[in-house]
């Protein structure tokens, strides 16, 4: 057939893209040859909005990230805060920081699971996926009230101490997890439709995964050991013994292996954390109006989607000057016209899916 | 920890070869716990990125942030300051560059050096109005093309303008 | 008796009762997913959950397809002129359900760019609070919006078109 270029627009209002994000295509017969996102339909200003409130009141905003990994969002600003403030948070707390971070990167990679099955055709992935995280989040409900946007960790420490029957609690889910996991796996690993639709699509070299500033599983995908936890670590994570799982081709599939090991990795890290639970405070003392001398604070953590970071400018008030949030689906996202090109145009759903991305901290 | 992040002689010799290459284009250098912290005047920004990137091995672009100084005046005494953040990674080091732009001044654009500062780019020309010279593609990022004025500029309103719908 | 009726039972029914019986047990959603609360929505539909107990399962992903609008997460002012054309392409009779803080009056987000309410632009049925609502609440709302369909006079509207502008 004549090369014809068609250009197509996909979104805002579409069911794979994840949220509200568009993407306008141009492809020659099945093929792509550009992708640009347009992005901005959950711009909800969220960074003008801190300047208006108080360092605590931020926190439960950012929840409202990343909100499947809403944990993770209050770890990396509060860490940001911390910094800044120079408030020491006691050692149990950190480790029950640990817990939580981690429990929270289990239920965003059982719900990826789901969600990326569900975009390639697999409906019932999306269902044992879900089932696995609502233990998780019952966990959480369980801990303070909330499933979503937990609102868990607070500046100083974390707002309630792990009491002994969470502790089994936890204990139990984690054990029920290999199984659901298992499920999945004999699901999906062999499957050959699956197999024909991620193996060798959206690949990318470690180096121009650098290049395009990938950072979590996606670029772990690719070989490149980066995990911050490792290499900067924060909250006690040097204490823990754990690897850190990578893909060698840098394609859909192996971006799919590394999340599976990682919910592994992370069911270890949360049974050390428990184990070696520290006696002590569950929270610093922080005073009630946190007032802050100027400076300012860059902290990143690794989260679910790759790194995270906060930088958090005081000005002697007890408002912030400025918070800018480093997003890793912000970033991640650039790449994806890179990815596609060259791919069929129904690999796109896969590949953009295989990212994991959040519009609402691309967004703001 | 890895081996880089903790070697303070390291990181001051980049300072050392910094200072050199750039001479009094260097306004301020630090080296502190795996971190370079350096104060630039914007026109060697991009030659620096790129020193950066080639000769000391700053393989990620991290972040881009934008100050807006309007109630809190630097020392500069400039509008706005850009700090870009950088990687290196393996060894796990920060590196922290910081211009000062006045107020409908331009950038040079640090795509051509490091092409995940892209987006970046736009977001800050579409939150605080700074133009980004030789920017492959400057447009809004966020808000509606039509859209007046730049929300994280410290004189915009938190609710806008206009109202909205 | 005309033959049709000797060959079997039949039933009588008010008209009424007997559509808005139908419509409010198969009510084929429009998920616009918009922000967290979709998280929570897609967590209804899921395996614990499982709003096929309301014949609601089949989430669709076309406007023409479905006949209730839920709109879950933050409505910004961009979003806002594409929500409105969605609606406006959805069939009569339909419903809109507001779920969570943000559709109702804007949530947490006092700001520039988002839109203080879905209610703005277009006609909501019930209101479901929470930032997000758990399972349990958008349950609730959909069985309120139930009661609401079967107090509702679809007839009239057939016997006299002029009535719905009018009421
Ligand atoms: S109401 Fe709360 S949970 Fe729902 S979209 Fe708004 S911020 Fe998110």
């Amino acid at each position: 057939m004549a090369f014809r270029e068609i250009d197509l627009n996909m979104g805002p209002q579409h069911p794979s893209t994840h949220g509200v994000l568009r993407l306008k295509l141009a492809v020659d017969n099945e093929v792509v040859l550009r992708v640009e996102p347009v992005l901005g339909y959950l711009h909800r200003g969220m960074e003008k909005l801190w300047e208006s409130l108080t360092y605590t009141q931020i926190v439960p905003l950012t929840d409202r990230l990343d909100y499947l990994a809403s944990l993770s969002n209050n770890l990396a600003y509060c860490l940001a805060v911390e910094k800044l403030a120079g408030i020491e948070v006691p050692r149990r707390a950190r480790y029950i920081r640990v817990v939580l971070a981690e429990l929270q990167r289990l239920a965003s990679h059982l719900a990826w699971t789901g969600f990326m099955a569900n975009d390639i055709g697999a409906m019932s992935v999306l269902l044992y996926g879900f089932e696995a995280r609502e233990d998780i989040l019952d966990i959480f409900e369980e801990y303070c009230g909330a499933r979503l946007t937990v609102h868990g960790i607070r500046i100083g420490g974390a707002v309630h101490d792990l009491d002994g029957p969470l502790v089994s609690r936890i204990r139990a889910v984690l054990e029920r997890i290999p199984k659901r996991l298992a499920d999945i796996r004999s699901l999906l690993d062999e499957n050959r439709i699956w197999k024909e639709r991620t193996v060798g699509i959206g690949r990318i070299t470690a180096g121009e995964a650098i290049d395009y500033g990938l950072t979590g599983p996606p670029l772990r995908a690719c070989g490149v050991a980066w995990d911050m936890r490792k290499d900067i670590p924060y909250s006690s994570y040097d204490d823990f013994d754990f690897d850190v799982p990578l893909g060698t081709n840098g394609d859909v599939y192996d971006r799919y292996l590394v999340r599976l090991e990682e919910i592994c990795q992370s069911i270890r890290i949360v049974g050390q954390a428990l184990d070696g639970l520290p006696e002590g405070e569950f929270k610093a003392k922080v005073p009630r109006v946190l007032k802050i001398a100027p400076g300012e604070a860059f902290h990143t953590i690794e989260a679910p989607k790759g790194v995270l970071g906060f930088t958090v400018r005081s000005n002697g008030t007890d408002k912030p000057e400025r918070v800018k949030m480093k997003s890793p689906s912000f970033i991640n996202l650039q790449s994806l016209e890179h990815l596609c090109q060259g791919n069929l145009f129904s690999d796109v759903i896969g590949i953009l899916g295989s990212l994991d991305i959040v519009l609402g901290e691309i967004d703001k | 920890m890895p081996a880089d992040r903790a070697d303070q002689s390291k990181l001051r010799k980049a300072l050392d070869a910094l200072a050199g290459r750039f001479g009094d284009a260097v306004l301020a250098g630090a080296a502190d716990k795996g971190e370079l912290a350096v104060r630039l005047t914007k026109d060697v920004i991009v030659p620096a990125l790129s020193f950066f990137k080639e000769e000391l091995g700053f393989n990620a672009f991290e972040d881009l942030v934008v100050f807006d100084n309007l109630n809190s005046p630097d020392e500069g005494g400039a509008r706005f300051t850009v700090v870009y953040r950088l990687f290196k990674f393996p060894g796990a080091v920060r590196a922290r560059l910081t211009v000062e732009v006045g107020d409908g001044e331009s950038l040079p654009s640090a795509v051509p050096v490091y092409r995940a500062a892209d987006w970046a780019e736009r977001e800050a020309f579409d939150m605080f109005g700074i133009p980004f010279e030789g920017h492959p593609d400057l447009r809004r990022i966020y808000l509606p093309d039509d859209f007046e004025g730049h929300p994280l500029r410290k004189d915009f309103p938190l609710a806008g303008r206009t109202g909205g719908l | 008796m005309s033959e049709p009726f000797e060959r079997g039972p039949f039933l009588l029914a008010r008209a009424d009762a007997f559509i808005t019986w139908a419509q409010k047990n198969s009510l084929w959603p429009f998920g616009s997913g918009l922000a967290c609360c979709a998280i929570e929505m897609i967590a209804t539909a899921a395996a614990r959950y499982d709003i096929a107990r309301f014949g609601m399962e089949l989430f669709r992903a076309s406007p023409r397809q479905a006949d209730l609008f839920i709109v879950a997460g933050t409505v910004t002012n961009k979003m806002a002129p594409v929500l409105r054309r969605l609606w406006d392409q959805m069939p009569d009779p339909k419903w809109a359900l507001a779920m969570g803080n943000c559709a109702i009056g804007g949530g947490p987000f006092p700001t520039y760019s988002v839109l203080q309410g879905v209610d703005r632009i277009i006609p909501v049925d019930v209101y479901v609070a929470g930032c997000p609502p758990t399972p349990q609440g958008l349950i609730h709302g959909l069985m309120t919006l139930q009661e609401k369909i079967a107090r509702s006079r679809p007839t009239k509207e057939i016997l006299d078109p002029h009535a719905r502008r009018q009421s």
